[in-house]
């Protein structure tokens, strides 16, 4: 089935309703996605380290333990963190959710085909390493329905998959001075710039 | 603190694990815990990485986060493959390790004896998180000793 998800509307419904949650961002498309639907103080976004976006959310949850945190990638960035799953499962944060946008493509790239279009599922990858909750999303009610659950309190780690159209949208460019955007998160947080 | 295992840290590993200020991660992979002292530092918290010099070679696109956002980066590296190695899959990593850490743009410190270490990662420690500087800290082989096997 192909998937016909807008990724920007899904991300702006998910982002309507954080509630103050702090948002990290995997680079590329996610990225854009989360700057179009408005930058904000509380998001940190990246440009490279790819495969760091879900790792700098635990870090994250775990530094700021009464906040939730919200961390949105794509597919291809969270296949070069497959061992990251194992890590988050274990240090077990009761306020992270990881929420995959699955094109099945590496859309920065050239489109190119990747793993979760051929029988890598998230969903049942991080259930399987323990997670305290999966699913997959395929249209924007479920995702009204997503906001719902996100505001309920974990057990633990929480991981979605969006399954969104392999398109590449007009790009939406936050800033790309990371010392920039990392003073302003964490003087969101009331900490100071260094 | 996040880790992936080695003899010469196993201490300091127990140490932080029994220690109830501290949040201990172990890794899959070394690079995991780049990317988790960047979380840590964005949310308020400081944290060290620790891992043998094989690891090092794991972690190099990843240190390009707390380069480039000039984050607090502190890590202490115990050293393979440079004293009586006896494990010659040891070697390349290990004489890598310094080079690949600086060409990412760390700054690089050694402890050879013990009495330097506790000056050596107070020092270390005082220019990350005082002065926003990423740091590597290499245990050198000799003051580990070598691997009995």
């Amino acid at each position: 089935m192909t998937a016909t998800m807008d990724r920007r509307q899904a991300v702006k419904m998910l982002l309507d309703a954080r509630d103050g949650a702090l948002v990290v961002t995997g680079l590329g498309s996610p990225t854009y996605d989360v700057h179009a639907a408005g930058d904000r103080d509380n998001n940190y976004y990246l440009w490279g380290a790819m495969g760091g976006a879900a790792l700098v959310g635990l870090g994250l949850a775990q530094a700021q333990p009464e906040k939730r945190v919200m961390v949105i990638t794509g597919d291809g960035e969270q296949l070069m963190a497959f061992g990251a799953l194992a890590t988050i499962s274990v240090a077990r944060p009761k306020n992270l959710d990881l929420i995959v946008l699955d094109n099945q493509h590496f859309g920065e790239t050239g489109m190119q085909a990747s793993h979760t279009g051929r029988g890598i599922a998230f969903d049942k990858i991080a259930a399987a390493a323990g997670f305290a909750e999966t699913g997959v999303i395929s249209t924007l009610d479920e995702v009204a329905g997503l906001t719902e659950r996100l505001r309920a309190k974990a057990e633990g780690p929480r991981l979605f998959v969006l399954k969104i159209e392999a398109k590449n949208l007009p790009r939406s460019l936050p800033p790309r001075d990371a010392t920039f955007v990392k003073t302003r998160f964490r003087a969101h947080l009331g900490l100071n710039p260094s | 603190m996040s880790y992936v295992p080695d003899a010469g840290h196993s201490t300091l590993i127990r140490l932080f694990g029994e220690d109830p200020e501290v949040i201990t991660n172990m890794l899959s992979t070394e690079e995991e815990g780049v990317a988790i002292a960047a979380g840590s530092w964005l949310g308020g918290k400081r944290s060290v990485l620790l891992m043998q010099s094989s690891g090092v070679g794991n972690c190099i696109n990843m240190l390009s986060l707390p380069v480039q956002a000039r984050m607090p980066f502190l890590t202490l590296v115990t050293m393979r493959g440079e004293w009586g190695e006896f494990n010659p899959w040891q070697v390349p990593m290990g004489q890598a390790t310094e080079a690949s850490l600086k060409a990412i743009g760390l700054t690089v410190l050694r402890a050879e004896t013990g009495e330097d270490l506790i000056d050596i990662v107070e020092s270390a420690a005082a220019m990350a998180y005082d002065a926003d500087q990423q740091i590597a800290v290499l245990l050198g082989q000799r003051l580990l000793g070598k691997k009995k096997w």
